[in-house]
């Protein structure tokens, strides 16, 4: 072969890395060491003497723990290793893990957080120490104070779901400060909205009622309505919900609530298409939550820390959690929670790293940025949904000839009916193609789900490559449904058999237990 | 600002690919996707936000200026920890999890990410080594939800209501665990003595209504308890369980509390491998032996080992799945949801390097360090510790004998530069050493304090002087 070089062929010839990396502790050779431990000064040594003899009795530990010794560059090639064996954001076209807004997570703001100024800060320093962490931690409560209409935000939560517990926590508080804490036993959510709110609100002692939609995806006012009582303490709906589909009698939900002295909350995980378009707030809700980590462009961390920012109404602001941050004059303080405040939902102030990121995501796009966001992650959505219907096989179920928000709820079930091939062998060979994919939460109300949002961050060319993929899985499941079936080809490792996980006596959640439990397995 | 708008975040705001996009789409404008947003619902304007720094180099400016105003610990003498705590963090940790491919990723399946789930099963595997234990989840938000779980795991296992409080706790960490078990479990305290848990007291409150016995070793104030067996006992004869909060630091050279008839323990590891980020770095573990009793009620996804289609490969996947929310909403344990993966792959990565004998000497040299810093301050007089219980990392002094105030201490100290600590009422104060307080950095304390004292004691005679003998002044 000469030059030129022919062109690329249509679609990516992909394999991910593959390193066949042991368990770490198979890699252990007594006597390395990864790090050493500054020393004691000797004076200081001989000071106090042998401490550990001088622990009570049954204090010290008898046998070492059997943790792995390895030399430092060992160590660090292996989760060098274990990273190439995984497809962060930043490397595929992370449009198919629907509902979480896979957006970019800016460079600029991990060089930004990387300094002392931040890292090394305690959180009971003299805040005449911390003036820079406070301001910047007010300043992002008011610009999503703006963003949401409410009142009052606080950021302490780590992530969405501990957002709507703290959602469900003020809510409980404000009803019991109003002496209604034991009539309003009820809460009511819909099946499209996020599952957490369902399974917080049964952690705080609520009944669950769970709605759904109407015939063609709508949330369906009237089954509101005939569930709503003087015993409903909140409904707790995300909207748009999964589906896409924004509720247009959102703002009549609202008033149906609040009717029978519920309050209402708003799970605002799907809040990246309508920034800057309409608020929780103009609909009447009291509280609502962002999930920071997803809407304004923080990383996922493979699962974490992400933050939660809970907006209030002023009637709500006494039971938020504490402590608050206060602007006094031209400084800030450090205030603790009230009387009548939920109390410390988590340490200090939340995933401080987070608020900067979010505060500078913000500060790099502007009221008419966010507006650009909302519009073009849209745009992007609803042409996805047209790339994606092309694809014989494959539907939107609900709001037929509707456009959708932000993300679509999609369904493989006539591919299905076909071929027999189901969405999640039609996931798994996706990543032969370097592309994530999602099905959809539990239980699978779209038969054969898949949820894609492409947010703003994607290209055109990076949302028709995603929907060439799906074509070509789809077009496989019909002509060589083996290659579907048998797949992943192209990945980390091969298919994996999931008999084991679900059997007590042979699952393994640590190392030591399936040592313990295989003791003849080779290298255990 | 350019014009029409183009953002490099947002890719499609090109204004050529927008209008193809649209005509494909066969919309006249972004406007006809928001039909189902009723008019009266639009804001109608501009969002109210500061003017943007579209340019990097000038966001980077106007953010770093405002973080250049903290004055953080390594430019002062801290010895504040009450839940955050400044431990040394290997460069390979900040290295792994500062990697693209783990700081972006999210919930992929476990072929994608076949690398996040090894390295969270690794974590859950290298924690199990430390704390004797079979099962370890992948982490929760901090350890404030970690004990609120594990207490009520303890009460849904039980079907019982009482819960008692055997140690001093961090208030904040109360708090959370109060207002979180409120509905269905009753925390009920029995006060320590000289610093540990008070076993007889402990023991004459057991009865068969008790779910869980909760311990926390070190305690509020770093005390280390020792009767944790004895606690066991009296514990398990009632049926109840025993719920040890914790922080993992110490386990290369203490006990583990597994060793000592614990059923659950959990805690927070922001002290393995993470900075102290202004509090905003915490992660919480839940520990248990391997009983599907225990397993069963844990709200987290555990990453359990599989074997794939080839001889020697290792797969991953999601151990019993349908415990959580995700698989049964309000029908799973509590919840689970994003919570703090990353920090967990950190911690990995920090054990992996420590090893046996890391471990082992970073829990001596913490026990040495505490152990001077005790004699350093319980010298001076005026200075009392607070209790005679085995100490790491924190202790408490009172300081009302040198007529001072927990708050004077501080405020005096923090003129010197040092953060000598944290009140725990009005005359306690607790401090903090960890690995890297030197000798000489307790020792300028110990000189600080002295001074401190001295002034204190001046001021106090001539008060009482004045007071005295008024005529003896004049003259």
């Amino acid at each position: 072969m000469s030059l030129p070089i022919a062109p690329k062929p249509a679609l990516r010839r992909f394999h991910q890395a593959r390193w066949d990396e042991p368990v770490i502790f198979e890699l252990s050779t007594p006597g390395e060491r990864g790090v050493l431990v500054t020393a004691v000064e000797p004076a200081l040594r001989e000071a106090v003497g042998d401490v550990v003899a001088a622990l009570p009795e049954g204090l010290a530990r008898r046998e070492a723990p059997a943790l792995p010794e390895m030399g430092q560059m060992r160590v660090l090639k292996h989760y060098l290793r274990l990273s190439q064996e995984n497809l962060g954001a930043d490397l595929n076209v992370d449009i198919g893990q629907g509902t979480c807004t896979m957006k970019y997570a800016p460079k600029v703001n991990e060089r930004i957080i990387s300094t002392p100024k931040l890292a090394a800060m305690h959180p009971l320093q003299d805040p005449a120490d911390a003036q820079g962490a406070l301001e910047i931690i007010w300043r992002t409560e008011r610009m999503l104070a703006e963003v949401s209409g409410m009142d009052e935000v606080s950021l302490h939560t780590q992530g969405g779901s501990a957002a709507i517990w703290a959602n469900i926590a003020m809510i409980r508080a404000y009803h019991e400060a109003n002496g209604e804490g034991e009539q309003r036993r009820e809460v009511i959510t819909t099946i499209f909205s996020h599952p957490s709110n369902a399974a917080a609100a049964k952690a705080a002692g609520y009944d669950v009622i769970t709605l759904h939609p109407d015939a063609d995806g709508y949330p369906d006012l009237e089954a509101l309505k005939r569930a709503l009582s003087p015993r409903t303490a909140a409904i707790m709906v995300t909207n748009p919900e999964d589906t896409g589909i924004y509720n247009p009698a959102i703002r009549e939900w609202v008033d149906a609530a609040h009717a029978v002295g519920a309050l209402a909350s708003y799970d605002q995980a799907n809040a990246n298409g309508i920034l800057g378009i309409t608020r929780a707030r103009d609909a009447g809700f009291d509280v609502c939550h962002f999930n920071v980590h997803k809407t304004f462009g923080t990383p996922h961390g493979s699962g974490g820390p992400g933050t939660g920012a809970n907006g209030v109404s002023a009637a709500l602001a006494p039971f938020l959690p504490g402590p608050r941050v206060v602007r006094e004059g031209d400084r800030y303080e450090v205030r603790e929670a009230g009387q009548q405040s939920i109390g410390a939902i988590g340490p200090f102030h939340g995933v401080v790293p987070n608020i900067v990121r979010a505060y500078a995501w913000i500060m790099a796009l502007g009221a008419e940025g966010l507006r650009a966001v909302a519009e073009t992650a849209v745009l992007n959505n609803n042409y996805l949904m047209k790339r994606i219907l092309d694809i014989p096989g494959a539907s939107a179920p609900y709001a037929t000839g509707r456009r959708r928000i932000e993300q679509v709820r999609y369904s493989w079930q006539e591919l299905f009916e076909e071929t027999g091939i189901s969405s999640e062998e039609i996931g798994i060979r996706a990543s032969d193609f370097g592309m994530h994919y999602w099905t959809s939460h539990h239980p699978y109300v779209v038969p054969q789900p898949f949820t894609l949002e492409p947010t703003e961050s994607y290209s055109k060319a990076e949302l028709d490559e995603y929907a060439d993929v799906l074509a070509e899985v789809a077009r496989e499941a019909r002509e060589t449904p083996e290659v579907v079936r048998t797949a992943p080809h192209h990945q980390t490792v091969h298919h994996t058999h999931h008999d084991d996980l679900d059997d007590p006596e042979r699952w393994a959640i640590t190392w030591r237990a399936y040592r313990r439990k295989y003791p003849d397995a080779v290298g255990a | 600002m350019t014009e029409p708008f183009v953002h490099p975040y947002i890719p499609n705001t090109a204004p050529d690919v927008r209008a193809e996009m649209l005509a494909a789409v066969g919309a006249a404008s972004v406007e006809e996707f928001y039909a189902d947003v009723p008019e009266d619902l639009r804001l109608g304007r501009p969002l109210d936000l500061p003017e943007p720094l579209v340019a990097e180099a000038d966001l980077e400016r106007h953010v770093s200026g405002l973080l250049a105003k903290n004055v953080p610990t390594t430019e002062r003498l801290s010895f504040l920890g009450q839940g955050t705590y400044a431990h040394h963090v290997p460069a390979v940790v900040d290295e792994v999890i500062g990697r693209s491919e783990f700081l972006t990723a999210y919930a992929g399946e476990p072929y994608e990410d076949h690398g996040r789930f090894q390295a969270l099963f690794q974590y859950q595997s290298l924690m199990g080594e430390l704390l004797s234990m079979d099962v370890v989840n992948v982490p929760t938000y901090d350890g404030f939800q970690a004990t609120a779980t594990a207490l009520s795991m303890a009460g849904r296992m039980t079907g019982r209501r009482r819960v008692l409080v055997a140690s001093d706790v961090l208030p904040a960490k109360l708090s959370k665990v109060r207002d979180y078990v409120r509905v269905h479990l009753e925390l009920e305290f029995v006060a320590p003595v000289d610093g540990t848990a008070e076993v007889a007291a402990v023991a004459d409150r057991l009865d068969a209504d008790v779910a869980a016995v909760w311990v926390e070793t070190p305690s509020r104030t770093g005390a280390l308890e020792h009767r944790l067996q004895e606690l066991a006992d009296a514990a398990h004869s009632v049926g109840a369980i025993l719920v040890v909060g914790t922080d993992p630091v110490g386990y290369g050279v203490l006990t583990p509390p597994a060793e000592q008839g614990a059923d659950i323990v959990c805690g927070d590891i922001q002290s393995l491998g993470l900075h102290q980020w202004y509090g905003g770095a915490h992660a919480g573990f839940i520990a248990v032996h391997d009983d599907p009793k225990f397993v069963m009620e844990m709200p987290s996804r555990l990453f359990g080992l599989e074997a794939t289609d080839v001889p020697g490969e290792v797969g991953f996947g999601d151990v019993a799945y349908d415990r959580t929310s995700f698989a049964h909403r309000e029908e799973g344990k509590e919840w689970v949801g994003t919570a703090a993966a990353l920090w967990g792959i950190a911690a990995g990565v920090h054990l992996a390097l420590m090893g046996p004998q890391g471990m082992r000497e970073l829990g001596e040299v913490l026990l040495a360090r505490t152990a001077y810093a005790q004699r350093a301050l319980g010298a001076i007089p005026g200075i009392r510790l607070t209790d005679g219980a085995a100490h790491m990392r924190e202790f408490a002094v009172d300081v009302s004998d040198a007529g001072l105030t927990a708050a004077d201490v501080v405020r005096a100290l923090r003129a010197e530069g040092i953060e000598p600590g944290v009140p725990a009422g009005e005359h306690e104060l607790v401090v903090c050493v960890t690995e890297l307080t030197t000798q000489r950095d307790i020792d300028r304390l110990a000189t600080a304090v002295t001074g401190l004292v001295a002034a204190s004691a001046a001021e106090s005679a001539a008060t009482l002087d004045t007071v005295a003998t008024p005529e003896e002044h004049r003259a």
